[in-house]
């Protein structure tokens, strides 16, 4: 058996808001995770246990005030804010819960939007793997829609082709179920379990629901800011 | 997607499509303000065209006059004395320019002076029957003359000439006295000299004060019934550039070492009523431009709240603060721009309405249509750099948005 790569590690991290003051509050406490490529792990724990923040650590939305953090054997720590923005743009993809796409544009520009982001200007060859996403999430029909004109399934499965459109290593879903019904919610995690068998991306999901956990390869609980379980499901 | 334009572009040009509503109200706004600004500072130039022709219709631009006389103590003065004279003014008699031909030959060398016009300027009476009036005597050589006056514009009987015996008067003049074209007229100077001529034109300067004293004749027949035979008592000139004639007359002063009025001197009311305008105008212009920025700016900042998920998302997928700062940067400018587009348009055309409608009573045009293309360019650069400017806050806010909370909202 092949030996697992790391896209992933967390040594000591923690959190803390408010420095100095005396509302200091630590929601962190010293997380240890490794995520390996290709893995599909679902993060449950329950409200306020500090799942969002860990995730927008992770996402490098968020700095941790301790400890050491690796992307793809790349430590964060020193990196400055352009970098920062730089490798979540190319290793991090995002799907949140109500699937915040951009108004304005069609589903295929939505797509097409991370790539355009990273290079500047548009060119046929973003439109072609805009478009071939779209295809295997099989949205072909509605690629030129507004996305606001989309259903809720069908939204947050061009938030999915979105957040594969960089090919990124990892793709971190907040609650990607949960604002769908379970038909929709079943299409949802197969299209991303099946871009986790596919390409190899790997998959954290933030879930309230223990029966999609149970369909993930691993489970990892939070509690109060610690890691208490880390299990296959 | 336009493959031309970066994402900067792409996406300032969706947000502001996507939210038309408000697009077109702010650009309405600034549209409106522009053509203010654009109507007003083409009324303005216009008018002032206008009253600068009428000025300087019946005037030169410089005079060239003989320096005051004036009176010296010849008592010596003893050193160790102290005393304190009263010293009379003199009165100022009609005197000719010394060497006035080698003055004249000095100001058309130069080449800021277009042309050079010998005068002689006497008061005298006219008198015809028992009525009398005073007038002043202008002797002109009629072919230099008319290069710095347009008199013959304003001409509305007879012909533009004045031979040794005749003589070309205003038509208030002419109503006072009874006269017409051809009727002979006695003018008698403060010399006591008499001469009898014949009226050869009537002008009409559109002033009555001038039409009742100005009166023209033949150098050679001013400078007889003056006493100067060979000698004038102005010379006239013309510049090529009129707002430049305060400077050309100083530097004329020093170089001939005669006193030489300006226009701009001897009309220095005219030009404080000018300075008052253009400084209303442009107080004007200030505030709509003010007002304009801040509806940008207003209207922004509900976009950049009303967008701060879209934000959010884009700063997630990679956008850096530069990126959100020129979208946000770039949709002040385009609102500025295509306000003033709109606005150069109704500006524009409001004022060419109103040069068409406004008419003096004889039909002709109150003010010429002067609308110079250089005014649009400066007003559409304005708009827009405004536009910049005054999303700049907005911008700034948007790129700072913590995307954590943008996206959790």
């Amino acid at each position: 058996m092949a030996e697992p790569v790391p896209v992933l590690r967390l040594e000591g991290v923690t959190k803390r808001y408010g420095v100095g003051t005396p509302a200091e509050v630590e929601v962190l406490h010293g997380i240890d995770l490794i995520l390996n490529k290709g893995e599909f792990v679902a993060l449950i724990g329950p409200s306020g246990s500090g799942k969002s923040t860990l995730l927008n650590i992770i996402g490098l939305l968020d700095r941790p005030s301790s400890g050491k953090q690796f992307i793809e054997g790349v430590e964060i720590g020193p990196l400055n804010d352009r970098e920062l923005t730089s490798l979540r743009g190319h290793s991090i993809g995002f799907v949140f819960q109500f699937h915040y796409l951009i108004t304005a544009f069609t589903a295929l520009e939505n797509v097409m939007m991370p790539m355009l982001v990273d290079k500047a200007f548009p060119n046929a060859a973003m439109r072609e793997r805009a478009h071939a996403l779209l295809a295997e999430m099989g949205l072909t029909e509605i690629e030129n829609n507004l996305a606001k004109n989309l259903s809720g399934g069908q939204q947050q499965r061009v938030a999915i082709a979105r957040a594969l459109a960089m090919k990124p290593a990892i793709i971190l879903a907040d609650e990607p179920t949960g604002n769908l019904d379970s038909k929709s919610t079943d299409v949802v995690f197969g299209m991303m379990r099946k871009a986790n068998v596919d390409q190899g991306t790997t998959f954290l999901i933030v879930t309230h629901n223990d029966a999609l956990a149970r369909r993930c390869d691993r489970i990892v609980e939070v509690v109060d800011g610690r890691i208490t379980t880390t299990s296959a499901a | 997607m336009n493959r031309l334009l970066p994402f900067e572009w792409i996406a300032a040009f969706r947000f502001l499509k996507e939210g038309r509503m408000q697009t077109l109200f702010i650009i309405t706004g600034v549209a409106i303000g522009v053509g203010v600004i654009v109507f007003m500072s083409a009324l303005l130039s216009s008018l002032q065209a206008n009253f600068i022709k009428r000025v300087l219709t019946s005037q030169p631009h410089i005079q060239i006059i003989p320096p005051d006389e004036i009176a010296r103590p010849l008592r010596p003065i003893a050193p160790g004395v102290v005393y304190s004279p009263i010293i009379q003014r003199p009165t100022q008699r009609l005197r000719s320019i010394d060497q006035w031909q080698r003055i004249r030959q000095q100001l058309l060398a130069r080449e800021d002076v277009a042309e050079v016009s010998p005068t002689v300027s006497a008061s005298a009476l006219a008198v015809r029957g028992d009525a009398s009036r005073s007038i002043t005597l202008t002797g002109i050589d009629p072919d230099v003359y008319f290069n710095i006056v347009k008199l013959p514009e304003y001409i509305i009987q007879g012909q533009p000439r004045v031979s040794s015996e005749e003589i070309i008067i205003g038509k208030e003049l002419a109503k006072d006295l009874g006269v017409s074209l051809g009727d002979k007229l006695n003018v008698t100077a403060a010399s006591k000299a008499t001469r009898s001529l014949t009226i050869s034109a009537i002008f009409d300067l559109g002033n009555k004060g001038a039409n009742e004293r100005s009166t023209f004749v033949a150098l050679r027949t001013a400078q007889a019934l003056s006493n100067l035979v060979g000698g004038v008592t102005t010379i006239d000139v013309t510049v090529h550039d009129v707002y430049s004639a305060d400077v050309i007359a100083d530097s004329i002063q020093a170089e001939v070492g005669m006193q030489a009025d300006s226009w701009i001197k001897t009309n220095a009311q005219f030009f404080t009523a000018v300075n008052a305008q253009k400084t209303s105008n442009t107080a004007i212009r200030g505030f709509v431009g003010l007002s304009v920025a801040f509806g940008i700016a207003s209207v922004l900042v509900v976009s950049v709240i009303q967008r701060s998920k879209d934000i959010g998302i884009l700063r997630a997928m990679g956008a850096s603060q530069g990126q959100i700062l020129r979208v946000f940067l770039l949709q002040g400018g385009l609102l500025g721009f295509f306000g003033a587009i709109v606005g150069s348009v109704l500006g524009g055309q409001g004022f060419i309405l109103l040069h068409d409608y406004m008419r003096q009573a004889d039909g002709t045009e109150l003010f010429p249509l002067i609308l110079e293309s250089s005014l649009f360019v400066v007003a559409v650069v304005v708009a827009t750099t405004t536009g910049v400017v005054a999303a700049t806050v907005p911008a700034l806010r948007a790129a700072k948005l913590d995307p954590v909370a943008a996206i959790r909202g």
